[in-house]
This record gives C-alpha cells, sequence and structure tokens, in this order.
C-alpha cells in the first residue's frame, strides 16, 4: 500500500492558468519524501488538492488507498498538514488550537488534552501554552502548526515549506523531530526552498516545474549525477602568481582564495598533491553550492529550454 | 482505539460549537454588552418617554406592545452578526482551513456555525428580556410557541449570516446586509407598530417582509395579539431556513469562497 498515489493530476485555475498537467506521483509508506520547485511551480496546488483546499480539475489521488473522491472523510485522517502560511486564530490560546484541532478529528478534549501537552513539550512551547498564538514569535508559529498537524497522530504528514524564515539552530532542532517522527512511522512529505535541507532528510524527490514532475527517483541515484562540484579553497598565505593544477579547472578569486572544479573522474587527493607540491597550504575548503542545489538548477533550467 | 463515524462527527460538532460559544463569551463586551445598552435605550426612549404619550396599541400600553419586537430585533441582528463576523474572520485569517482538511463534512460545519449564532442570538435575547423587567411586567401567554419562534428566528437569521460570510471579500460586505437590508426590515417589521395603522396599501406591502411574521408571531407568544395568522410565521420560516440551509450546503459543497 502506498502512502500517496496520484495520477493524471490536472489544475487549471479560473483564470485558466494551468498550475497541474496532469502529473503521477507515488509515496511510499514510510518514506521521507522531497516535493521541490521553483515558486509557482505547482506544489502548492497540489498539497491543496491531496488536503482538500483547492479542487482538482482531474485525476485521482489516493491516500492509504483511500479515494479522496469517494470517501474524503477518511482519507483526511490520514493527513496532517503544515501549510506554508500562519492559518491559526492567533487569538486562541496555544493549547486550544491543538484540542480544538484533535476535536474536528473526533478525540474529546480529555484524550487530546495529554496528546497536546507531550506535543507541547516535545516542540519546546510548553512554557507558552496559555499564551495567545498571535504572541508567539515566528518560530514558534511554526512549531505550533507542527504540533497541530501532529495532534491526531496522522499517518501522512505534509510539509509545506515548514522552516521558511526560522533560524538554523531551530531548524536543525526540527530536522531532528522530523527524523524522530518519520523513524516512528510517520510518512513525511516536505517541500521547501532549502537543498540543504531536503538532501539531508529525504530519501525519495520530486521536482515539478510549470505543473509537470521533471524529475522523481531516490535522492541517491540523483546525486550520483552530480557531474562535477565546485570547492571554495582558502590559501594561508598569498598565492603565487603561475599556478600549475595540470587539468583541474581552477579560478583566483582573490591573492587567498581559490576557486577549484573537480569532476567526477577527479579526486581531492590529486588536487593537495599538486597544490603541496607548490608550496600552497589549504586552511579551509567548503562547497561552493549545494549539490542538490546545482542539479536542481540545470534540471529547471533544462525544462525551461525545453518548454 | 477506532472511532466510529458517528461518534466523530458527534465530538467534531461540539468542538465546534464550543468554540463558537467561547469566541463570542470572550468577547462579551463586544457581543453581548452593546445589545443590553442599545435596547435598554430604545425601553427608556420609546417605552417609557415617548411611549407615555402614545397610549395603547393593540390592547395594550406602549411599552408591553414593544417589548417582544424588542427582543427579537436582538435576536435576530444577534444571531445573525456572530455567524457572519466569525465565518468571515475564520475565512479572513485563513483557519477555516483547520476545518476544511479535517474529516468534518459541509453539513456539520453549517450547523457548527448556526449553532453557534442560535446560542449567542438566545442569551442576547434572555439578556433583553431581563432588562425589559426593570420597566415593564409581563406574562408569557404561549410559552411553547414563544419559544420554539424565537428559537427557529435565530437559526434561520444564523443561516442568513452564513451566507452572507461566504460570499464576503471584506468585513465592509458583512456589514452591508445588517446596514441596509436587515435593519430596514426589522424596524418596517412591525416592532414599533401595528401594521393596522397603516393605509391599505402599506399594509399590503408590509406582508412581503418576512421579519414583520417572526415579529409578530412572537408577540402573540408573549401578548396573545398578532397582526398576522399565526401558522403563516412557522410556515415561512419554515421555507426559509430549508431553502437558505439548501444553498449554504450548496455553497460549502462547490468551495465558493473557501476553495480554490
Amino acid at each position: 500500500m502506498k502512502a500517496l498515489s496520484i495520477k493524471n493530476l490536472t489544475k487549471i485555475y479560473q483564470n485558466d492558468l494551468e498550475a497541474l498537467r496532469g502529473i503521477d506521483l507515488d509515496v511510499e509508506q514510510g518514506d521521507f519524501f522531497a516535493l521541490l520547485g521553483p515558486n509557482g511551480a505547482g506544489k502548492s496546488t497540489t498539497i491543496g488538492i491531496i488536503t482538500s483546499l483547492v479542487t482538482k480539475t482531474a485525476g485521482k489521488v489516493h491516500v492509504f488507498d483511500v479515494d479522496i473522491d469517494i470517501d474524503p472523510e477518511l482519507a483526511k485522517t490520514h493527513i496532517g498538514l503544515v501549510p506554508q502560511e500562519f492559518n491559526f486564530n492567533g487569538f486562541e490560546q496555544v493549547k486550544h488550537i491543538l484540542i480544538t484541532q484533535a476535536g474536528y478529528y473526533g478525540i474529546p478534549p480529555h484524550q487530546a488534552a495529554p496528546r497536546a501537552d507531550e506535543l507541547l513539550h516535545q516542540l519546546g512551547l510548553w512554557e507558552k501554552r496559555h499564551s495567545t498564538a498571535r504572541s508567539l514569535s515566528g518560530g514558534m508559529k511554526r512549531r505550533l502548526m507542527i504540533a497541530r498537524a501532529l495532534v491526531h497522530k496522522p499517518r501522512l504528514l505534509i510539509l509545506d515549506e515548514p522552516t521558511a524564515g526560522v533560524d538554523i539552530e531551530l531548524r536543525r532542532s526540527m530536522w531532528l523531530f522530523l527524523q524522530k517522527i518519520n523513524a516512528e512511522g510517520t510518512t513525511i512529505i516536505l517541500t521547501t526552498h532549502y537543498l540543504e535541507e531536503a538532501e539531508n532528510l529525504c530519501r525519495n524527490i520530486a521536482i515539478i516545474d510549470q505543473g509537470c514532475i521533471i524529475e522523481n527517483t531516490d535522492m541517491k541515484s540523483l546525486l550520483n549525477r552530480v557531474d562535477s562540484e565546485t570547492f571554495v579553497l582558502d590559501i594561508k598565505s598569498t598565492l603565487p602568481k603561475n599556478i600549475d593544477l595540470s587539468g583541474i579547472s581552477y579560478q583566483q578569486l582573490d591573492d587567498n582564495t581559490l576557486e577549484v572544479e573537480i569532476c567526477r573522474d577527479d579526486n581531492l587527493n590529486q588536487l593537495f598533491s599538486l597544490l603541496s607540491s607548490q608550496g600552497i597550504e589549504v586552511c579551509s575548503m567548503k562547497n561552493k553550492a549545494n549539490r542538490l542545489e546545482e542539479l536542481f538548477l540545470n534540471l529547471v533550467e533544462t525544462s525551461a529550454l525545453n518548454s | 482505539m477506532m472511532i466510529s463515524k458517528k461518534q466523530r462527527h458527534w465530538v467534531a460538532f461540539n468542538t465546534l460549537v464550543t468554540r463558537e460559544i467561547r469566541r463570542f463569551l470572550r468577547i462579551w463586551p463586544q457581543t453581548l454588552l452593546p445589545p443590553a445598552i442599545t435596547m435598554t435605550l430604545y425601553f427608556i426612549i420609546f417605552g417609557n418617554l415617548i411611549g407615555s404619550r402614545i397610549g395603547e396599541m393593540g390592547g395594550f400600553n406602549y411599552m408591553d406592545y414593544i417589548v417582544p419586537g424588542i427582543i427579537m430585533m436582538s435576536v435576530i441582528n444577534n444571531a445573525y452578526a456572530n455567524v457572519a463576523s466569525s465565518f468571515f474572520s475564520a475565512k479572513f485569517q485563513n483557519h477555516i482551513e483547520e476545518l476544511i482538511v479535517a474529516p468534518v463534512p459541509n453539513y456539520l460545519i453549517l450547523i457548527g456555525y448556526v449553532a453557534g449564532g442560535t446560542a449567542r442570538g438566545l442569551l442576547v435575547g434572555l439578556i433583553v428580556t431581563f432588562v425589559s423587567l426593570f420597566f415593564t411586567s409581563f406574562e408569557i401567554q404561549h410559552i411553547g410557541l414563544t419559544i420554539s419562534m424565537v428559537l427557529l428566528s435565530a437559526i434561520m437569521f444564523s443561516i442568513a449570516g452564513f451566507i452572507n460570510a461566504i460570499y464576503a471579500r471584506s468585513f465592509d460586505e458583512i456589514a452591508i446586509i445588517p446596514t441596509f437590508i436587515l435593519t430596514p426590515l426589522t424596524y418596517l417589521g412591525g416592532v414599533f407598530y401595528s401594521i393596522s395603522l397603516l393605509p391599505d396599501f402599506w399594509q399590503n406591502v408590509s406582508l412581503l417582509n418576512p421579519i414583520l411574521y417572526l415579529v409578530n408571531a412572537f408577540r402573540f407568544g408573549m401578548l396573545g395579539v398578532s397582526d398576522i395568522p399565526v401558522v403563516a410565521a412557522f410556515a415561512i420560516i419554515g421555507l426559509f431556513i430549508i431553502g437558505l440551509s439548501s444553498f449554504a450546503l450548496y455553497l460549502l459543497h462547490k468551495g465558493t469562497g473557501i476553495k480554490h
């Protein structure tokens, strides 16, 4: 049984915008799945259709084998949604928001309260449980939306850019939390603009552009397609005028910084030997761009050219 | 633990109604206090000061005559306003999405909001009734009829407020109908006078106003006098409730104003 199965999903908005052009997508149970794409590619429309916020034009969606057209209520019981925009009543108290949401899923307050307390502790919101939602910081509001989406223990959690505008420390703590619930069996679909996030968390990936799926594979295979990586090297002393890196493409950015492109067939040992033989000492090294980011940009550019 | 669909719906309904009631109780200075003050002023100005010079109407002193109409007016206005503002706020702040993504069927969303509006309408009606006791005393003639009429009126106008909120795209648009339609119809619906005072032509025009039937049927329940047959009031209110709720469900099914 698949957690999510989408067939020929199409959406044409009233202004004739064709947001989805017959996409197919499968997400296995237990997966941590990335749905990536540039702004306006169709990610949020896809999520909106799965969660009933958007009416589809054509196609089929099954959530754990439940057809959302035949038994939408049952399908909804399986899904938890963390939307892109804050969408809670800012005047309600944090704990009330969780208990109310649980109630909509048929969980009475006496059962919802301990579950809400558990999530508030796990997501670091316990101290704020009696505060109104609007008084929370941006990061806390994001965590509140995650807690709300999990209060009914969904089998499929959909996160639409959950870490947008969240500082790096908090983002990493959210990653750990998501990895934990995924390990406990919750299937997760994630959309994000932080490709490092997708690379670190997700096992499978689909890239959507202009309403079409242009790539759908596992993360490892996709990253293996990287032909070359660009590294930025910080050099200890001023670089000599003529550097010989015999065939390795490079660019000197300033007196102490070197940018080198390493092809898949080359290796870093070779580069370091050459630098060392010329008395060049490397203090530190970093990737110029995330590997997935480079692939993503290539795929989207190719898709734009093809269309 | 698996729960049945029936249990789930019951809990969801209770949750929605509790949330709605909690909302209007939390903001009581906006929801419960203003009608109490406004209606007190009506009793003082129209009932005491002017009413004492008007004399009798429909066989009752003027203060007694207007009490049922003023109670009904406050019930209608508050039931309508509660649902219109609550549902529109949920749309405006996007937290209506909490309900749409949850396994709550459309009819339950409608009933939940309408129950909240009805609760506020009835509570305000009780407050105004209590206030009226400072100015007069009365004995309710037909208790069952009085309660059923006020309850059905609150339900009917809660549904109307819900439809208004579905279509509204700004806060202005939830004020237009109450200001330009509801208030004139209420004032012309026999709250302050008997239509027997009007010329024949205007009496016939008044009969097109549905609020006239509600006010008079309620007055019949309280005082035992009415300008219209009470059965007609029940028929009209029944038709309106069926018509408006069917239309509201159709709009929810289509996703008008709430889905893309």
